[in-house]
């Protein structure tokens, strides 16, 4: 929206604390949805105690015994790494949160390229958990490490083939000029490619049904064995904050983003709606379907979404020329 | 599945076997409907993507049920009449025959007593004796609810009561006296119904017996 150079220190400021604020908020509320829809899709009520109406600040007092509880540093691990890897986690998402646009307008940094910074700050995810294990001094947390690092290399390669097509269709790299580009269409001619990206984002963010980095009855948590307190809670604040950021990537690219009735007024609520009707899709994943072996997994990847993506890619080649 | 179509394919010739005035024809449906409505497969037989759908549609369709949590501080258990929540006493009952304290297998059953003398009623008869119970407890903390000790009173004077919070801080508060036990009684549920044609309970019976007729004696 304007360029680098004419914005103020204050506008900065104003627009670091927006999305600060939208990176503590909504990982929250979508925890608390995650809590409450769990438990109905399990014949369960859910927490109901804390804050009164049916345990609406559950979370919150979560944060508050995370943050009473004694931080422990084993010692076997490499403190460094150890302690700085749940900031390292938090900060990917915080940095590709800020590239999301909400409308035209509402974005607190416009890149040119945003969708290929979006993929690449998400990507400093994987370095943080590897941190997390290879620094923690413990062999479930190492093992983890390895699945999640297996598994991130393998999953990239559909995201980034199917964030292509999207980018291909519009003939932008920038998010805003894809939602810009997109039209209704899409949802038919896109479909196999968002489907390979809904995949691939839920495997990136480790979450079932492709949980295995992170399989507590397998390799404890994985790369957050060790973790315990503050730092633990970073680390769930941050798969919080990636399944908004990738649930807002599949809103923003497969569904259009702001598109919808009264856009100049209500784009915002739209890209909102859309994002949290993804987001509900990869929790009510997690509640139904069992988690894959490591070898399935890495099968799926290379066997299924892969092809899938490049016959995307053709698709959507085929489709360019011919309108063009 | 051959095995199911031969079992119907039986049906039929066994229908003239039945009893009159049975319904053949009603029968005949009802069967012939359970088997063309097997029970729902899972997924597995039908291909993964639909076995990921219909995974999907258990927990969507779970979600929009009514739940099964029940809010126990708020909400009062509803637990079967049978329930072993406490053991409770009928003092007036208890004879301290001390049978449930041999009976107990975990020996937590503490019952002194003492032998009262009743005078007779008509002069010149005999005096009768009768056990009072000085102290019946029972410490909770040893019991392990096998309600032997129910079982074995001759006299109904223990009982299962679905009571059951009486938890304490300290375990040795769990030696409940007759006092407390006896209250319980209160929350004792009525017996059940006996079955339908079921024999009469014997203190029915025994009651509804004509009287012992006098036999007169010869002498006359």
């Amino acid at each position: 929206m304007s360029t680098a150079s004419s914005i103020s220190v204050l506008d900065v400021v104003l627009r670091s604390f927006a999305v600060l604020v939208c990176f503590m908020v909504l990982p929250l509320v979508l925890g608390q949805v995650e809590h409450k829809v769990m438990a109905h899709m399990q014949g369960r009520l859910g927490p109901m105690k804390a804050g009164g109406f049916h345990g609406w600040a559950q979370l919150i007092a979560d944060g508050v015994k995370f943050a009473q509880k004694e931080d422990i540093v084993p010692r076997a691990a490499d403190r460094p790494v150890f302690t700085l890897a749940p900031a390292v986690s938090m900060f990917s998402y915080l940095l590709a949160l800020a590239a999301v646009p909400f409308t035209p307008s509402l974005v607190a940094g416009d890149l040119p390229a945003s969708l290929v910074y979006v993929l690449a700050v998400s990507g400093i995810g994987t370095v943080a958990t590897l941190m997390a294990g290879f620094g923690s001094g413990n062999k479930y947390a190492m093992l983890g490490a390895f699945r999640s690092a297996a598994q991130l290399v393998s999953y990239e390669v559909p995201l980034i083939l199917a964030c292509a097509s999207f980018a291909m269709a519009a003939g932008s790299l920038s998010i805003g000029g894809i939602v810009h580009a997109w039209h209704p269409v899409w949802l038919l001619w896109q479909l196999p490619g968002a489907l390979v990206l809904l995949v691939a984002a839920t495997a990136e963010l480790q979450r079932p049904p492709f949980d295995m980095p992170v399989a507590d009855s397998e390799v404890v948590l994985g790369a957050m064995t060790e973790y315990t307190g503050l730092r633990f809670a970073l680390f769930l604040l941050s798969e919080y904050a990636g399944i908004v950021v990738m649930s807002a990537l599949v809103a923003a690219l497969y569904l259009g983003g702001w598109n919808g009735p009264f856009e100049s007024a209500l784009g915002f609520v739209w890209m909102l709606l859309k994002t949290a009707a993804v987001a509900f899709v990869i929790l009510w994943v997690r509640m139904s379907w069992p988690r894959l072996r490591e070898d399935q997994l890495q099968r799926f990847a290379w066997f299924v979404l892969v092809p899938m993506a490049l016959v995307q890619l053709a698709l959507t080649a085929a489709g360019v020329i011919y309108t063009a | 599945m051959t095995h199911e179509t031969s079992s119907h394919d039986h049906v039929p010739e066994q229908m003239p076997g039945r009893a009159p005035g049975h319904g053949h024809g009603h029968g005949h449906g009802h069967d012939h409907g359970a088997h063309t409505h097997p029970l729902p497969e899972s997924g597995r037989e039908k291909g993964a993507v639909r076995g990921l759908l219909a995974g999907m549609r258990t927990t969507a369709r779970t979600m929009t049920k009514k739940t099964a949590t029940r809010q126990y501080p708020d909400e009062r258990p509803e637990l079967p009449p049978r329930s072993r929540g406490v053991i409770a006493l009928l003092e007036e009952n208890c004879t301290a025959c001390m049978l449930c304290a041999r009976e107990c297998p975990d020996w937590c059953l503490y019952i002194d007593s003492h032998k009262e003398t009743i005078p007779s009623e008509t002069p010149g008869g005999r005096d009768r004796q009768r056990n009072v119970v000085d102290r019946f407890a029972i410490d909770f903390s040893l019991c392990m609810y096998c309600g032997i000790c129910i079982e074995v009173c001759p006299f109904d004077a223990l009982f299962w009561s679905p009571e059951f919070e009486y938890a304490t801080n300290d375990i040795r508060d769990l030696l409940h006296e007759k006092e407390k036990l006896g209250e319980w009684m209160r929350t004792v549920p009525a017996p059940p119904d006996l079955d339908e044609r079921a024999p009469e309970a014997g203190e029915v019976a025994a009651a509804s017996k004509p009287a012992r007729v006098q036999r007169r004696r010869p002498t006359q």
